[in-house]
């Protein structure tokens, strides 16, 4: 009986031998670059040195997580990251709904689509580009905006090399890069709203403030809650290409996240193990995350995104 | 004749009264505020860029300079990393693209079969690292080992199949209605050959738009390619602009005092130029992007 299924599977997997080998590339892939890697975790649980190599290392059980959470960084990391990603969502967070609620106020198309292709642009620019114009603009020797707080009389503002902008300053990044892009997926929702419904407001005698208030944002309440639902689980992802740019000697206290860390940690100082326990407990609480996201989702009555 | 007073409705016949129009010029001014801040910091490198140092140092905001000068663009350029670093990102960006656009639809093709025996196996394999990684060192240490470090193989291979790329790239081909592809098969086509003649010509719109999303992540990664390349000469644009910009700037910041005291020559016309000349290719693709990006967002958040 169950050769017999083995053979039909077989019969199956000869007569799409072409699926099966157009497949194979991709499973390849996934194998020696996605799931290779999730092994290579198990260095985490050792003490590793290139000469005896991954399996030749001592097991260590937790001890790299031990160090990792009594070492004094992991409490200014904690605290740098959740900073970081709390300003985030209170800052950036709402700025694409406002900038879609104001967009859908504009009644000549032509304009509309001008500011949309003006404000969409910054988000195809590289965090490189991000960060070498904000030298332009704020460094404190002829950075534009420290150039004409000296000329009215005041006295320049490290933006970029101290400890207590650096949030306000990536926030800042964040919400000229993005916030124009991130309209987008609110302006889908707002174009699927139905016309008769601001038509029945009306013959009840509704403004436009009314409408906005009790149609157009209903309207995209449910993207809202899906996007601050995926925003909370990634609460450990501040975007770590960004920070390492702006990141510098003077401003390193409130700069250094998990990422940063384990990249100085692991690939400059080459501690892998103590590292790698480091990534792990991110890869793992952000995980965690998201699945609790997901499954806050479904329960408010949402889809879900996995 | 009596007069009648027309009142002006919206779209939405809301009335136009004089509060509603004041509103709107709010807005609007508001709307065309929000897109000139946007675009100034690009304007004032622009700027910056065809002016001299002394203009630099003198003014502090201009959008036509006094002077024109090219003296930024020509040290720029003579210094030849830029030049170098866009020749390098062009071909990283078209080879890494060609190789992500082939494994991510060869992949897609079979999973977008409801028939496929594997089917769940594999898109559960594919989730599984939507959500867990092995992380920066493990994977670096894994590319190492592979020999891979120091080589652009290593760039394209780290991300050569985006889970949400695929995942979108097969739920287009599910779509496709089947007739084309059956009668296809009826006159003994292989699964190959259908998926080539039939399956790409019929996606080309989502294909554009992917395959604009690999180019522009290729073209702006500055992290891997920190990461991985070793030799200068296999610098990206990204890296050359950061090593040009921002090295100098960090020092300049902490010399401050210094430069003050000694007047050194400020750079920062040759740094304008060279953020401008790294821009521009985005912006050429820009009207493309535009026009696909928009569309591959919504196909995105259809499925979300």
């Amino acid at each position: 009986m169950n050769s017999s299924k083995d053979r039909k599977l077989l019969a199956y997997v000869w007569r799409h031998k072409g699926l099966y080998l157009m497949l194979l590339p991709g499973l390849l892939y996934f194998i020696l670059f996605r799931y290779v890697p999730m092994a290579g975790l198990v260095i985490a649980f050792k003490n590793y040195s290139p000469f005896q190599g991954i399996w030749g290392s001592p097991w260590v059980g937790f001890d790299n997580f031990k160090q990792f959470f009594s070492n004094q960084d992991f409490l200014i990391l904690l605290r740098n990251t959740l900073g970081i990603s709390l300003t985030q969502l209170v800052l950036y967070f709402p700025a694409p709904i406002i900038l879609s609620l104001l967009l859908n106020e504009i009644r000549h198309n032509w304009y509309k689509r001008l500011v949309q292709t003006f404000i969409y642009i910054p988000h195809f620019v590289s965090w490189v580009i991000v960060a070498s114009l904000s030298y332009q603009l704020f460094n404190t020797n002829d950075g534009l905006i420290n150039m004409l707080i000296k000329m009215m009389g005041g006295s320049a503002i490290p933006i970029l090399s101290s400890a207590k902008h650096f949030w306000g300053l990536i926030v800042g990044q964040d919400i000229w890069k993005e916030t124009g892009y991130g309209t987008i997926i609110y302006l889908a929702a707002l174009a699927g709203v139905d016309q008769e419904m601001y038509e029945a407001a009306r013959v009840d005698g509704a403004g436009r403030w009314q409408m906005m208030w009790h149609i157009t944002l209903p309207a995209i309440k449910s993207t809202v809650i899906i996007m601050l639902i995926l925003r909370v689980g990634s609460i450990l992802n501040t975007g770590y290409e960004q920070i390492f740019l702006m990141r510098n000697d003077l401003n390193v206290a409130y700069a250094e996240v998990f990422d940063t860390f384990i990249y100085t940690r692991g690939i400059q100082n080459a501690q892998y193990s103590f590292s790698t326990a480091a990534g792990m407990f991110k890869s793992i609480v952000g995980m965690i995350m998201v699945l609790g996201a997901n499954w806050t989702a479904k329960k408010a009555g949402e889809s879900g995104i996995y | 004749m009596a007069k009648t007073k027309i009142i002006k409705r919206d779209a939405r016949g809301v009335k136009m009264s004089l509060g509603y129009r004041i509103t709107d010029v709010i807005i609007y001014t508001l709307m065309g505020c929000v897109g000139i801040i946007t675009l100034l910091p690009f304007l004032y490198i622009a700027a910056g860029s065809f002016a001299t140092d002394r203009e630099l140092t003198e003014r502090a905001f201009f959008i036509i300079p006094r002077v024109w000068s090219l003296n930024a663009y020509k040290y720029s350029i003579n210094n030849g990393n830029i030049l170098l670093g866009l020749k390098n990102s062009f071909i990283l960006t078209l080879f890494g693209t060609v190789v992500n656009m082939v494994l991510s639809t060869t992949f897609a093709y079979p999973l977008s079969k409801k028939h496929f025996k594997g089917r769940n196996f594999f898109l559960n394999m594919v989730i599984v690292t939507m959500l867990f990684s092995g992380g920066m060192i493990p994977t670096f240490m894994v590319l190492r080992a592979y020999g891979l470090y120091d080589s652009y193989w290593a760039l394209i291979l780290i991300g050569a199949i985006s889970p949400f790329n695929m995942i979108i790239i097969k739920n287009f081909f599910q779509e496709l209605p089947m007739e084309l592809e059956e009668a296809a098969y009826m006159d003994g086509a292989s699964e190959f050959r259908t998926f080539l003649t039939i399956i790409l010509p019929l996606s080309k719109s989502v294909l554009a738009s992917i395959s604009l999303f690999y180019a522009v992540g290729y073209w702006n990664d500055y992290f891997n390619a920190m990461i991985y390349l070793q030799t200068p000469s296999k610098y990206t644009v990204q890296i050359m602009l950061r090593n040009i910009v921002l090295k100098a700037s960090a020092i300049s910041d902490i010399m401050m005092d210094y430069y003050d005291q000694n007047g050194a020559p400020p750079d920062k016309a040759v740094k304008m130029a060279t953020t401008l000349i790294a821009t521009v290719p985005i912006l050429v693709i820009y009207p493309f992007v535009q026009k696909f990006f928009t569309k591959g967002v919504m196909v995105g958040a259809v499925k979300g």
